[in-house]
């Protein structure tokens, strides 16, 4: 991506040959958008699990707590604890009970929502304020880029932990602000990407023929650079969706995070900590939830860098025809 | 028939691409002697740096594939040796330099030590080698030889660099050398001494010299025999002279007939007032002074080509002027008004009057738009120019005026050859209907057949439109056969100007002089005429 | 490169102010501290009086003026919780921390950089797929499960090692072994990215041109120029381990900043948690200093 253009370097017929000169040379208009993303998602066995995976998650984040609401909730003195794998108390117990005999199963449903709902929210708002800080980081004069960057230094290292605390000590320990902690520490990420990017593409050449022809700074930012840039911002966006979750669940963990009764994956953990001894599986599971995900989400990152290159996509293409 | 030291018979070799299989050279044969030199000329795509390839085994298996043929070294097939074998001969008897030799050369080793590698590579001691190294460093014209051995790729200029390569691969003198585009990256008068470099050498050595190439006059200049490539295959095989007179295949003839320098001169008349009028521009980078205080005039209608090696600064004109960067001082009155002074809103609004074509048509393009939205984006930006209804119709007639078809308005920069994608930047600039167009080495990255179709594209709207050039061009003949007036320029300044008859006919600076000598001509007989001046320039 | 110091060392100094002047008034917002150090029914006097003693009467800026006129002179305060210098707390702790983080990343980049450079030499092959499945599944897991398993399999089904604290060397191996998988997981990719490119480049077509052996070409021409990328991410990971692995730190009882970190937080021992930004900064700002100097002695373009 990087050949910056030199004096003049004339026509290489090395090239030529390469498999990717060949995907470059004309070739007729494939189907577009949607359909041509998903015949690359099907193209990669790995990328379409972690995908149809992440659906089924989403979907019992969104309709779990309407059917399971109150199975979650109800204790039950005599599932104390329940092993898994039993199915005499029927089937939402295949997973075990927790230390209040609540199926697991529901509750890892049911946490899925919160789980989702912070390291979504947080993604989302770190990404808008990060990649805006960055644009204009990377497009404004020097002095007001060494600001905003010097601010980043200060979010890397002001410790998110302390952070978490004073949220939780200044505000009531909610979801809203647990989002708002996490938001806040991701900043940085979008905000040094972006403008690594925006000084890069800023340098292109078709955005000084934009400049050649007139266009405004608005224009030029949001027509020519930003669309450039925004594969790479979601790529990095799902990696983060990852590290916000592992994150969520590490402060929830420590207690400085979500509150009981509200759950999350990661608490769930950290309430089956204290039964390590005598009932592994209450941490277990929850665990293993946030592992797939996680995993999930980073197979399908890795995928989107690839199909959303417009130099790289060709690998999915010719996979998919091998695999045919 | 064993007796050629290197043949290459038959030979096909295939990549499996998303596209399918792409069959790169299908059954091509050729030979080269000890002390010949061979070169193989083609365009992009022609497959002739896949023999070399194959030559050295370098063809990644896969997804490429040799599907038949033989390669005849000394009477041998290498294509049934063994990978050790090939690899005691790679460098020891067959060495190979490439195009880009800062990329080539590994940035993070002394280049002392990666000469002295070949020979530490085929069992020579390591005192043995370096000595060589620093031998070979002096031969190939390396100031200072012993303090360069210690130094990086990065600290040289690109024709040491390429020197460097050279006294690399003929660290054991081996009995052939690959030259891949050696000079095609380099600046002309760098170029002439680079092939002079490796005619020495094998006038030395006595070793068979294969050289690819896209560039006839290099062919004129360098080769014994050459063989012409066209879509894999070979067309046609001879003497340089024997192809320049009497090429008998169409493909040959449309690549002569395709290089410039030989159209007729135009006379530039005394026409209207200037209408871009610099005056002692100058830009500084920290201390390094890119541009001296330039001052030249342009008239209506004019075209003016702006020649220099890389360095000179002929670019910066350009950019400053655009004020895609910011001049150090000077001034730059377009029709009266100083555009360097002028406010981003007020430029933004003057520069539908100027616009500009850039070298590289792949990278001016947004990928992200269609061609469509790429030409009319200049209606957007500059509303009064054309209403929103009539966009479909002007793009259709732009596409047109450009030789593209209005169907194309649909469809992406990538789906387009490198010419149709320059054609489709010079449609955009057209959208703005300017005064002046701007060309930045707009024409150096496309093959020769193509670079004279957009030539003559160029050359038609000047005389439909009355648009005024601006041509920046490191490229002579081109300049000769397209401007009215030339610029010479030389390390930041302009060192001599003309009608182009003035410059090309009696050029009185020395360094245009030299410059014109060191330009290859694609006639073999005026090349030789040209060699023996530039010789006697040099002896002076 | 000495220019470059100096600029880097002033825009560090500059953002460490600003993070000790945003943590000391933020840190203030957690609470007070003598409702914390003080029993549940002390009087308002003897609460006045704690507040005396460690000056928490005075207005905040006043409180902030007066710890600066202190640092000047490298007096970083009493810890509230611990009653001794709030650097001696801290540097005990930054000890062991770096101990944690150095025995970690030297591991994880000896087996990042072979697992990696193998897998790049074999891509698509079996050991290139399990590789990669290593590598995505320590990127993904959270470090506290796996140090809950590791505790669940390794302490208590077998016995083998302990499950808290620093006696011996077997303490060292569960927390160690936690803190390796997701840095081993991250750089292994990037090595393995970075060696695939170093392979198609130019200059190792040149290598073979030469007729060079197989080997050098890889030990010599390919590995050098693939770890340029490879240490930048090493670096982030080395800082994230020296600020202190906090989680880790707190299932293992290892008493290192993180615990230290996480302890004062939730006790308001504010001199503690500047001391320990301060510290963990200097630390990072001479890591950083030295991942510079490994990449110049790797790359010449940088020196000059």
């Amino acid at each position: 991506m990087s050949n910056s253009t030199t004096h003049s370097t004339g026509p290489t017929d090395q090239q030529a040959v390469t498999p990717e000169a060949a995907v470059a040379a004309p070739v007729t208009g494939g189907p577009s958008g949607l359909r041509r993303i998903l015949r690359m998602l099907v193209a990669d066995k790995l990328a379409l699990l972690s995908a149809l995976f992440l659906v089924i998650v989403i979907l019992c984040a969104i309709l779990g707590p309407l059917f399971l609401a109150e199975m979650a909730s109800d204790t039950n003195l005599r599932a104390r604890n329940a092993p898994p794998f039993e199915l005499e108390r029927g089937f939402a117990y295949i997973l075990g009970g927790d230390a209040l005999g609540r199926p697991l199963l529901a509750r890892i449903v049911m946490a899925a929502r919160n789980t989702m709902l912070i390291a979504a929210g947080a993604v989302a708002g770190s990404m808008l304020i990060g990649s805006t800080l960055g644009l204009i980081a990377g497009y404004a004069g020097r002095w007001t880029g060494e600001v905003i960057m010097r601010l980043a230094d200060v979010i890397m290292s002001f410790p998110s932990l302390l952070l978490a605390v004073i949220v939780l000590y200044m505000l009531a320990p909610s979801i809203g602000n647990l989002v708002l902690v996490l938001a806040i520490t991701r900043i940085p990420i979008y905000l040094r990407t972006t403008r690594a990017e925006v000084l890069e593409v800023r340098k292109r050449m078709f955005v000084q023929a934009a400049t050649v022809m007139g266009a405004s700074r608005r224009r030029i930012i949001f027509r020519h650079i930003l669309p450039v840039i925004l594969p790479t911002l979601l790529t990095i966006a799902t990696l983060d969706f990852a590290f916000v979750m592992l994150a969520e669940s590490a402060l929830s963990f420590l207690g400085i995070g979500i509150q009981a009764p509200e759950i999350t994956w990661g608490l769930m953990v950290s309430q089956g900590r204290a039964y390590l001894t005598n009932a592994w599986w209450l941490a277990f599971w929850p665990g293993l939830a946030i592992i797939l995900t996680t995993m999930s989400l980073n197979l399908l990152s890795s995928w989107m860098r690839v199909a959303l290159n417009p130099t790289q996509r060709w690998r999915l293409e010719i996979g998919g025809k091998k695999n045919d | 028939m064993t007796d050629h030291l290197l043949e290459v018979r038959d030979l096909s070799v295939q990549f499996h691409t998303a596209q399918g299989i792409v069959r790169a050279v299908n059954g091509i044969s050729w030979h080269l002697d000890r002390g010949e030199t061979l070169a193989i000329l083609g365009e992009s795509g022609s497959g002739k740096s896949v023999s070399a390839s194959a030559i050295m085994n370098l063809i990644d298996m896969p997804p490429g594939e040799i599907t038949s043929g033989e390669i005849l070294f000394e009477g041998r097939d290498l294509l049934k040796a063994s990978d050790e074998e090939r690899r005691r001969l790679n460098g020891k008897r067959i060495s190979m330099i490439f195009q880009d030799p800062l990329g080539h050369l590994n940035p993070v080793y002394p280049v002392g030590w990666q000469i002295a590698e070949t020979a530490m590579a085929h069992g020579r001691g390591k005192a043995e080698a370096y000595d060589r190294a620093l031998a070979l460093m002096e031969r190939v014209g390396i100031p200072d030889a012993r303090a360069s051995m210690g130094k990086y790729p990065h600290q040289f200029s690109g024709g040491q660099r390429q020197r460097l390569m050279i006294a690399m691969a003929l660290a054991l003198k081996p009995d052939i050398l690959i030259a891949d585009e050696p000079t095609t990256a380099l600046d002309v008068t760098v170029q002439a001494e680079v092939l002079s470099l490796l005619e020495e050498l094998q006038e030395e050595t006595g070793m068979g010299l294969l050289l690819i190439t896209h560039d006839l006059g290099v062919v004129a200049e360098a080769a014994d025999r050459a063989v012409v490539m066209e879509g894999g295959l070979v067309v046609e095989t001879g003497t340089p002279r024997e192809l320049y007179h009497n090429a008998t295949h169409p493909y040959t003839r449309k690549l002569l007939a395709a290089a410039p320098g030989k159209g007729a001169m135009r006379e530039p008349e005394d026409g209207p007032e200037a209408i871009l009028e610099v005056r002692d521009l100058k830009k500084d980078y920290g201390g390094f002074e890119a541009l001296k205080g330039v001052s030249f005039d342009m008239h209506a209608g004019e075209t003016l080509a702006v020649v220099g090696e890389s360095g000179s600064g002929k670019s910066t004109i350009a950019r400053l002027v655009l004020r895609l960067e910011e001049a150090s001082s000077g001034t730059a009155r377009w029709k009266g008004e100083d555009l360097l002074t002028k406010s981003p809103r007020q430029m933004g609004k003057l520069r539908r009057q100027l616009q500009m074509v850039f070298q590289d048509p792949t990278q001016s393009l947004n990928p992200h738009m269609s061609v469509f939205q790429i030409i009319s984006e200049a209606w957007v930006i500059h509303p009064d120019i054309l209403p929103k209804a009539r966009w479909p119709e002007r793009v259709a007639e732009l596409l047109d005026q450009v030789g593209l078809s209005p169907e194309h308005a649909k469809r992406y920069p990538h789906q387009f050859s490198g010419g149709q994608r320059q054609r489709i930047a010079i449609a955009r600039a057209l959208a703005l209907e300017p005064d002046l167009i701007i060309c930045d080495e707009a024409v150096s990255a496309l093959d020769v057949s193509i670079q004279a179709q957009v030539i003559d594209l160029l050359g038609k709207l000047r005389d439909e439109l009355g648009i005024a050039f601006l041509f920046i061009a490191h490229d002579l003949p081109v300049v000769r056969d397209f401007a009215d007036r030339v610029l010479v320029m030389q390390r930041g300044e302009i060192v001599e100007q003309g009608s182009v008859r003035q410059i090309f006919e009696q050029p009185c600076a020395p360094y245009t002089q030299r410059l014109l000598a060191a330009g290859l001509d694609s006639d073999p007989d005026v090349q030789a005429d040209r060699r023996a001046a530039r010789l006697a320039l040099a002896g002076n | 490169m000495n220019g470059m110091l100096g600029k880097r060392a002033i825009s560090s100094l500059v953002s460490l102010l600003a993070l000790i002047v945003l943590v000391f008034f933020l840190s203030r917002l957690t609470g007070d501290p003598a409702a914390l150090y003080l029993p549940v029914d002390a009087s308002e006097a003897m609460r006045e009086n704690f507040r005396e003693i460690h000056g928490l009467n005075d207005p905040v800026i006043v409180q902030f003026g007066r710890y600066l006129g202190d640092l000047v002179q490298l007096d970083f305060g009493e810890s509230l919780r611990k009653a001794r210098p709030a650097i001696d707390v801290v540097l005990e702790a930054f000890v062991w921390t770096l101990w944690l983080a150095l025995i970690t990343m030297t591991l994880v980049t000896v087996a990042a950089i072979i697992v990696g450079s193998v897998a790049a030499f074999h891509v698509g092959r079996p050991f290139d797929r399990f590789a990669s499945v290593l590598s995505l599944i320590g990127a993904s897991a959270p470090d506290f499960w796996i140090a809950i398993i590791g505790i669940v399999v390794f302490s208590v089904s077998f016995g083998w090692l302990p499950t808290s604290g620093t006696g011996t060397i077997w303490h060292w191996i569960l927390p160690i072994s936690v803190l390796f998988v997701r840095p081993f997981g991250l750089i292994l990719q990037v090595v393995r990215g970075s060696m695939i490119t170093a392979l198609g480049s130019p200059y190792v077509k040149t290598a073979r041109a030469k007729g060079v052996k197989n080997r050098p070409v890889i030990f010599v021409h390919t590995l050098r120029n693939a770890m340029l990328p490879v240490i930048t991410v090493i670096g982030d990971q080395a800082a994230a381990l020296l600020n202190g692995a906090v989680v880790v730190e707190t299932i293992f009882g290892f008493p290192g900043v993180g615990k230290l970190m996480i302890d004062s937080i939730l006790q308001r021992d504010f001199n503690v948690i500047l001391a320990a930004i301060m510290v963990t900064a200097v630390a990072i700002f001479i890591m950083n200093i030295l991942i510079d100097i490994a990449y110049a002695l790797l790359d010449p373009r940088i020196r000059t």
